[in-house]
């Protein structure tokens, strides 16, 4: 099957790759760019661990193919840390509310996180369990998700976290 | 998973896309959101050999207002649907089940011409266009063509569409002022399809239904409209014994498939207390 040439941004960075059209964009960023860490899950879009942000939306990757993708605009996690490499407001809410265990679906509930706090950087508990929706956590239980998810929109907003009584 | 190979086309003119889907035939499929599509063609269990991308063809999107009907270019997401105004205001039924499709990150992908165009039983759009009253227009190699939705479904994924035809818009006729709306969907988890679902689209007049309208998802082949059950109602202030008789008349008509989400028993029983669920709710929010 001929090969297409695709160019897209990610990360800010302009890239080139030929692709077949049948080459998902998970696979595209994982094997082309060599990007990994963008996971594939279930495969079958379902558990948003291959979730990257392409133009203003929360995709999951393994449900579009790369020709789709030329010429936008993508963010995967590996662009997601401040420009001088300290953590994000997000990566430093999973890192000190224990937001993950075996961290498997991190980069993809940091994408989606990121994209919701966005939309809405004041979401309600219900609002931000209804915004992750699309991901699925085997390990955490979600609680400790939720408290990242809030401790990065308190740190966005600039007031003071405090974790809700449990 | 990897899905076959194909060739891909992304023509920026319905004319194009239609020259090319009739040029091809059946090796060709139409891509919209792909959330349905692309899954089935990792699992092999669609190969086309074309695919048509329909992302680049300009005024297949968005929501309009016309007059007395609202129109749903093909091509706009669930997540622009509910971002919708004139959604909200005139149609909130449908931005109530947009929220209840998939999650987040597919509703930014699936569209809602898609999701109606298809055929699959489980998808909820179609239902509510059944109880809509909504058409569909069909443009093909002969031309353009209005079908109404109640005239589309033949079965499972098994629809009016003819070769080369794409579903270019939705046009739905905006119900009543002050009338009363609900979905009732029961699934097992977020993003699944129902286990058995209802829309209900009634007007209330002096605390009795005046109008009714009524539509089941996933409880046969293809979306239902439960006449009877909506006959059964008119007049009544929905009542026990009429709420019961509604949900029998509907139980009569269902034929959900025995699977993962139950036997056809237990199926058609939840069915029944959806559409119950459904008037009751949609009664307490009529004017």
């Amino acid at each position: 099957m001929a090969k297409t040439h695709v160019t897209m941004k990610v990360n800010g960075a302009e890239v080139e790759g030929l692709v077949e059209p049948r080459t998902l964009l998970v696979h595209f960023i994982r094997e082309n760019l060599q990007m990994t860490g963008t996971h594939i899950g279930c495969e079958t879009t379902h558990c948003g661990a291959c979730t990257v942000d392409i133009d203003g939306m929360s995709v999951k990757s393994c449900t579009m193919f790369a020709v789709q993708a030329n010429g936008s605009d993508i963010t995967t996690i590996e662009g997601v840390a401040n420009a001088d490499g300290s953590l994000s407001a997000l990566q430093e809410g999973f890192r000190m509310m224990h937001g993950l265990q075996c961290g498997f679906c991190t980069p993809g509930m940091i994408m989606r996180a990121q994209r919701l706090l966005k939309e809405n950087p004041k979401p309600s508990e219900e609002e931000i369990r209804i915004g992750i929706s699309g991901n699925i956590c085997r390990c955490t239980g979600y609680q400790n998700i939720v408290k990242a998810i809030q401790y990065a929109a308190a740190k966005i907003n600039g007031v003071e976290f405090r974790e809700a009584a449990e | 998973m990897i899905p076959g190979p194909f060739s891909y086309h992304r023509p920026t003119t319905v004319a194009d896309a239609v020259k090319l889907l009739s040029t091809l035939g059946d090796d060709a499929r139409p891509l919209a959101g792909g959330h349905s599509l692309v899954p089935m063609m990792k699992l092999r269990l669609a190969t086309p050999e074309h695919l048509i991308d329909l992302h680049d063809i300009a005024g297949l999107k968005g929501v309009t207002r016309d007059g007395n009907n609202v129109l749903i270019g093909a091509m706009t997401t669930q997540h622009e649907l509910l971002a919708s105004e004139v959604i909200a205001k005139s149609i909130p039924v449908l931005h109530e089940a947009a929220l209840l499709i998939a999650d987040p990150q597919v509703r930014y992908r699936g569209t809602v011409g898609g999701n109606v165009a298809n055929g699959d039983p489980g998808n909820d759009m179609p239902a509510l266009m059944l109880t809509l009253g909504a058409a569909y227009r069909l443009e093909g190699p002969n031309g353009v063509r209005k079908v109404a939705a109640a005239d589309y479904y033949q079965g499972a994924y098994f629809t009016a569409i003819e070769a080369g035809e794409i579903l270019t818009s939705i046009s739905i006729p905006v119900p009543a002022a002050g009338h009363g709306h609900a979905y009732e969907k029961l699934k097992r988890k977020v993003g699944d399809y129902a286990t058995a679902a209802a829309a209900v689209v009634l007007t209330m007049s002096g605390g009795k239904v005046e109008t009714c309208a009524i539509g089941l998802t996933n409880l046969s082949e293809t979306p239902l409209l439960a006449d009877a059950a909506a006959k059964a109602v008119i007049g009544t202030s929905l009542d026990a014994a009429s709420l019961k008789k509604a949900a029998a008349a509907a139980q009569a008509i269902m034929a959900p498939a025995a699977d993962a989400r139950g036997p056809v028993e237990y199926r058609k029983h939840v069915g029944g207390i959806m559409v119950m669920r459904a008037l009751q709710r949609a009664a307490a929010k009529a004017a």
